[in-house]
């Protein structure tokens, strides 16, 4: 719905149309997968981080999972995990393991590969 | 099972509130730890890369599993576990068959640097809820974490690294789990990240070293918390059994002497150490220059051991089995049957194939195996070349101990070289030796001949003659020894042609004394006859002269008469006349 307008308004302008239609598969939709071991202060700014970048920068073309290691511990040897919080990046590839509470925004960007590594 | 096997050989009794500790299996480590690693706790398990860790580890996890019903969690940092199952199948351990029975788990962590980021504050909570489920998923009471220090390549926050692995093994302990944790030796410290400053209770420390282009495998246990524990670098061999550490230092001369003996094969031999051979659980040293007769010495006591149904090893380090028996096959020693019969083995081996410890973790694991009560050494000489003086004989010292302990009767030989002095041995052992017989060669009369001789023999009286030392086509003989006129041992074809001149000797002086008799008895007889011939004439004499007397007897009487008539006659005084009859008439 929102992106009505906006096509419409490619619509009008032809470069702004064959742009965007070539931009399209370069914004893939992400799998995210965020571990957290119970409801910890580190749990919640991380919870809270995610959300934040996904909204920011993601917005409508991703997913994301919350596994709550203590709920379901079989499944963190599946991703290789070995600190919490860790969040990991499914889809696109590479796969990510983005470790921490995701408060370092920079780090965070480069690994989801929304921002080019310096 | 091999690890309540040598259970004679513990280093420390334990002590009456001694420290529960949970047996490894593996064969000498439970000695060495006096009872196994402190169960419930961490033990840290460093060393140099391909030393071994991560196969102690494992063997740890199989012998818990297997022998003492103690699953385990296998954590590997560095290994996938297809990869430890495939490595592992190689020493003979079916990983996924003890996975599929639930008493195995193994769990590979992978950490790949170049896939992780850290964005900010972590703990490893993923981890320690892995392994916690791991563990409860089979009640595991045993835990490796192979090569934990993997951690530190993957993420860089060291300072949040170390509290975690602080925490992970304060963890450990809690859960009551027997943990290994095994890390790569460090530059400065037992391992790369100093994990033994959190890892308290027990270290053990692996290492590889290379000699003389032989490499060693050596375990030292660098700290045991509240037990005693061995302190010295134990060998350790690793083969198609797994590991097997030599537990042996110098357990002190506490073995019991026995009184009873054992034959040397060789029934003169036996005669001149008090007619019963050697004693039961000694030392014997067969030292000669090359070619004495050894190892035909040696033979005949293999073989006189088999034949009384004795299990004999042979530790052949300068022939293979087969020449062996070949070669005494000459001197009409079989000893093709007591190999098939089981009672006699052999292995050859060439000493410079191995480092001296290993020739001796693998000389103790076939001792252990095959539990031989009498055992051929031949020759220890070689052994020199492996090391100095000090470390052969110490080596040798434990071999003899071991021996000693096992109430096993040992002849080493040595190889005397030539021009060295003969009352020596290559790796001066005699004095560890309880009987030395001296093998060498002499020469006269353009032959060598082997002369054997006992040098010493404790605790019983023994000859101090040399004998001729021969090898028939009937075994081994000995021979009375002469010496010559200018006192020269003659042996050989000397000593056999003095045997033939003494013969001869013997037989003409036979001939003598015989004759000399026969000249006595004609000596007597001929004294015989004039004795009756002198006799004789006596007795013709005897008869003349009693005739002779009777006559005078008479003339007297007559003479008499005659005298008292004239008297009467001249009116004498009879008296006077009868004073004086013999005057006769004073005319």
């Amino acid at each position: 719905m929102k992106a009505k307008p906006k096509a419409d308004s490619a619509a009008k302008d032809s470069t702004a149309t064959s742009e965007e239609s070539l931009a399209k598969p370069s914004k893939p939709r992400y799998r995210l997968r965020l571990y957290i071991a119970g409801m910890t202060p580190r749990s919640a700014r991380a919870l809270a981080n995610i959300a934040e970048i996904c909204e920011q920068y993601l917005k409508g073309r991703y997913d994301l999972q919350i596994i709550d290691l203590y709920q379901q511990p079989v499944l963190a040897a599946g991703d290789q995990i070995i600190a919490v919080p860790t969040l990991i990046k499914k889809l696109p590839p590479p796969l990510r393991q983005l470790i921490g509470d995701l408060s370092d925004r920079e780090q965070v960007l480069i690994g989801l590969d929304l921002k080019p590594k310096k | 099972m091999k690890h309540d096997k040598p259970k004679k050989i513990r280093l420390a009794p334990p002590a009456a509130p001694s420290l529960p500790k949970a047996p490894t299996g593996i064969q000498g480590l439970d000695e060495v730890t006096g009872g196994g690693l402190p169960q419930g706790r961490p033990t840290l398990l460093c060393g140099s890369p391909g030393c071994g860790k991560t196969l102690l580890a494992m063997e740890f996890l199989v012998r818990g599993a297997v022998n003492f019903g103690e699953p385990g969690v296998f954590m590997a940092f560095e290994e996938n576990t297809e990869e430890l199952a495939t490595n592992f199948a190689s020493l003979g351990y079916d990983l996924k068959a003890l996975v599929a029975q639930k008493k195995l788990v193994l769990e590979f962590v992978h950490i790949e640097r170049s896939e992780i980021a850290e964005t900010g504050e972590y703990d490893l909570e993923g981890l320690f809820i892995r392994l916690g489920q791991k563990i409860d998923s089979i009640g595991a009471k045993r835990v490796v974490l192979d090569a934990v220090e993997a951690l530190f390549s993957g993420l860089s926050n060291t300072a949040i690294l170390r509290a975690e692995l602080r925490r992970l093994f304060c963890w450990l302990k809690e859960k009551g789990v027997t943990a290994i944790i095994t890390g790569d030796r460090g530059e400065t410290g037992l391992t790369r990240h100093g994990l033994e400053e959190y890892v308290a209770d027990c270290v053990i420390l692996l290492d590889h070293r290379v000699e003389g282009q032989m490499a060693t495998r050596l375990l030292r246990i660098v700290k045991y918390r509240g037990s005693a524990h061995g302190t010295r670098e134990f060998p350790f061999l690793i083969d198609e059994d797994g590991i097997s550490i030599v537990p042996i230092t110098s357990i002190g001369l506490t073995h019991e002497a026995g009184t009873g003996r054992v034959s040397s094969g060789v029934p003169r031999l036996d005669t001149m150490m008090g007619g019963k051979g050697f004693y039961r659980a000694s030392t014997v040293l067969v030292s000669g220059t090359a070619g004495s007769g050894k190892t035909s010495l040696a033979a005949s006591f293999a073989h006189a051991a088999s034949a009384r149904g004795e299990r004999c090893l042979w530790l052949a380090f300068e022939e293979s089995a087969s020449q062996i028996i070949r070669n005494m096959r000459s001197i009409g020693t079989d000893l093709e049957p007591a190999v098939r019969r089981g009672t006699l083995r052999f292995h050859a081996i060439r000493t410079t194939a191995c480092g001296l410890e290993m020739h001796l973790a693998i000389m103790y694991k076939l001792l252990n195996q095959f539990k031989p009560r009498v055992v051929v050494v031949d020759p220890i000489s070689d052994f020199a070349r492996l090391g100095s003086n000090t470390e052969v004989k110490a080596m040798l010292t434990r071999l003899i101990d071991f021996f000693k302990m096992h109430q096993i009767t040992a002849l080493f030989t040595s190889l005397t070289e030539g021009g060295s002095v003969i009352e020596s041995t290559e790796v001066g052992v005699s004095s560890l030796m309880d009987t030395w017989l001296l093998l060498r060669d002499v020469e006269n009369g353009a032959e060598r001949n082997r002369i054997l001789h006992i040098l010493k023999s404790r605790g019983m009286a023994h000859s101090n003659q040399v004998r001729e030392f021969l090898l028939t086509d009937h075994g081994v003989e000995l021979r009375e020894v002469y010496v010559g006129p200018s006192g020269v041992l003659l042996t050989g074809s000397a000593r056999g042609e003095l045997e033939a001149q003494e013969g001869a000797q013997a037989l003409v002086l036979e001939q003598e004394i015989e004759g000399k008799a026969r000249a006595l008895e004609y000596k007597r007889q001929a004294m015989e006859a004039r004795i009756a011939a002198l006799r004789a004439e006596f007795e013709v004499e005897q008869t003349e002269a009693a005739k002779t007397i009777g006559q005078d007897h008479t003339r007297a009487s007559v003479l008499a008469g005659d005298r008292v008539q004239m008297g009467r006659l001249r009116q004498a005084d009879a008296g006077a006349t009868g004073r004086r009859p013999k005057q006769g008439g004073p005319r």
